[in-house]
């Protein structure tokens, strides 16, 4: 798996850049001033309790949140603001539109849309967002459903089909859509034990054959530490530590850090 | 006790003065077309009643505060008004102003606007239980405002807000009764006709009572609810 290394943009900056970036509801800050810097192909395990903000880097880098402060750059551009004279203001929803298109995301819910078997989830945004004709997108999800092992269930509702099932037509969905970076929300938090394998392998073989720089939020340890190129540990907000995954797994120099691994290998 | 001293006088009516027979194949013509008028302006409103509460019901859920309070106001209006007093008001008073309806426009004008106004909060609950990661799954797949609205949540809205709005219908077309306040050529006034004339009120007033009845729980529930299992289908649950 080491035919790969991350690289960054000719011009040498990150795929995805946060800036100084702070997100807080009312008195709570969730994320503190983060900075975090993610190069070409890079695959990122996000780790950390429960309200550390991991999810929130995620859901801020989709545009489902705003921030309040500092910027988040994808390709070299600021994603949340738009350039205005010599500074920034706050991008225009085309705007938001137009740098959206780079960034794909898989929900821990998965999100399918049930009014829509799974071809048809795979094909609604290709048609309707990216112009593409039936011909074309329907190809395109063929492919897809077909590498996620999902060809055979294609006209199936997603009410027909399991917790796995459905988060692989979600991963084929967010594929669809040909992004440069996609982010994976605890993508296997929510199924039985025995399907959570056919969603990792999927992710496996993403990971080794695609050209894709993934950012994955995820409690799956042992999976964490296979797959990724570096792992962050998120504590209050910020990143309290981060490495490669053998060096954090094994030799964690921050005691929250510590706390955490001995805490969650302890329960596994 | 209260039912047999409701029947009795109805009873006796259909023993003493002329068979119930003899009444219906006089007046079922009649009573028929009443019926189909009624079938008519029920059938118009509730087809108005659907597209405002489809605007109105969006409309409330709008970032723009003037659009919002437009459809606020409107809402506020007729569902806190008598629906009677607001089919007076569009028959008697809008002449006056310069704007004549016909009867019939009137009373579907009336009653579209009226149950619009319920109809709408019913739509605006609907798109709000859509759940949430719906919302998200459009806007991470890139789509437009628009598009999310239109591909992705009002058609799950249709599920979710079709057994309240079957009841609405049901209420809309028992209250198509009052149409016939503003001359309209209905069951009721039909019925009303029919009664003035013949005195035979208990024979009118029940028949008028099993048309209705068996309009709304033969012809427009059984569509209502094939409506609703033609929706589930397509969400995939039946």
């Amino acid at each position: 798996m080491d035919t790969r290394h991350p690289q960054s943009l000719p011009d040498g900056s990150p795929l995805v850049r946060f800036a100084d970036v702070t997100k807080s509801y009312g008195d709570l800050t969730v994320l503190d001033k983060l900075n975090l810097d993610i190069a070409q192909n890079e695959m990122v395990s996000i780790i950390g309790p429960s309200g550390s903000g991991k999810t929130t880097v995620l859901r801020v880098l989709m545009t489902l949140e705003t921030i309040n402060d500092g910027v988040i750059y994808v390709d070299g551009e600021p994603l949340t603001h738009m350039p205005s004279g010599a500074g920034l203001e706050v991008a225009s929803e085309s705007y938001l539109r137009q740098r959206r298109s780079k960034i794909g995301m898989v929900f821990q819910q998965f999100n399918l849309f049930p009014h829509m078997t799974a071809l048809q989830n795979c094909i609604e945004a290709p048609m309707q967002v990216l112009g593409l004709s039936r011909d074309e997108a329907e190809e395109r999800a063929l492919d897809l459903l077909q590498m996620v092992g999902m060809d055979s269930k294609k006209d199936q509702h997603p009410t027909r089909l399991s917790g796995g099932q459905q988060q692989r037509v979600a991963i084929a969905r967010a594929l669809a859509m040909r992004p440069q970076v996609m982010l994976l929300d605890e993508v296997t938090s929510a199924l039985d034990p025995e399907v959570i394998g056919e969603v990792l392998n999927v992710i496996r073989s993403l990971n080794s054959e695609h050209n894709l720089t993934m950012i994955m939020v995820t409690h799956q340890m042992g999976f964490a530490r296979e797959i990724s190129d570096r792992v962050c540990f998120f504590y209050e907000g910020k990143i309290a530590e981060q490495g490669s995954p053998e060096k954090l797994f094994e030799d964690p120099q921050n005691e929250r850090t510590k706390q955490f691994l001995h805490a969650v290998l302890d329960a596994n | 006790m209260a039912l047999r001293s409701c029947l009795i006088p109805f009873l006796q009516q259909l023993g003493d003065d002329v068979s119930y027979w003899g009444f219906f194949v006089e007046y079922a013509p009649k009573m028929a077309s009443g019926a189909m008028t009624t079938a008519m302006v029920m059938g118009c409103s509730a087809l108005l009643a659907a597209v405002i509460s489809l605007i109105f019901g969006l409309m409330r859920l709008s970032q723009n505060w003037g659009v919002q309070a437009a459809a606020t106001v409107y809402i506020e209006f007729f569902r806190g008004t008598s629906l009677l007093v607001q089919l007076y008001w569009i028959y008697y008073v809008l002449p006056l102003m310069g704007l004549t309806l016909s009867p019939f426009m009137s009373g579907v004008l009336a009653l579209g606007l009226n149950f619009g106004a319920y109809g709408a909060e019913i739509v605006r609950g609907g798109v709000q239980s859509v759940p949430r990661g719906q919302w998200e799954a459009a806007l991470a797949l890139n789509m437009s405002p628009a598009q999310r609205m239109r591909r992705i949540i009002v058609p799950q809205t249709f599920t979710l807000i079709l057994p309240p709005m079957a009841n609405l219908t049901v209420e809309l077309l028992k209250a198509t009764a009052l149409v016939a306040l503003i001359t309209v050529v209905d069951l009721m006034f039909v019925a009303k006709q029919i009664n003035a004339t013949t005195w035979l009120s208990a024979q009118v007033f029940g028949t008028a009572l099993i048309i209705y009845y068996i309009m709304a729980r033969f012809a427009l529930i059984p569509f209502l609810r094939w409506l609703e299992v033609l929706a589930a289908r397509k969400v995939g649950k039946a």
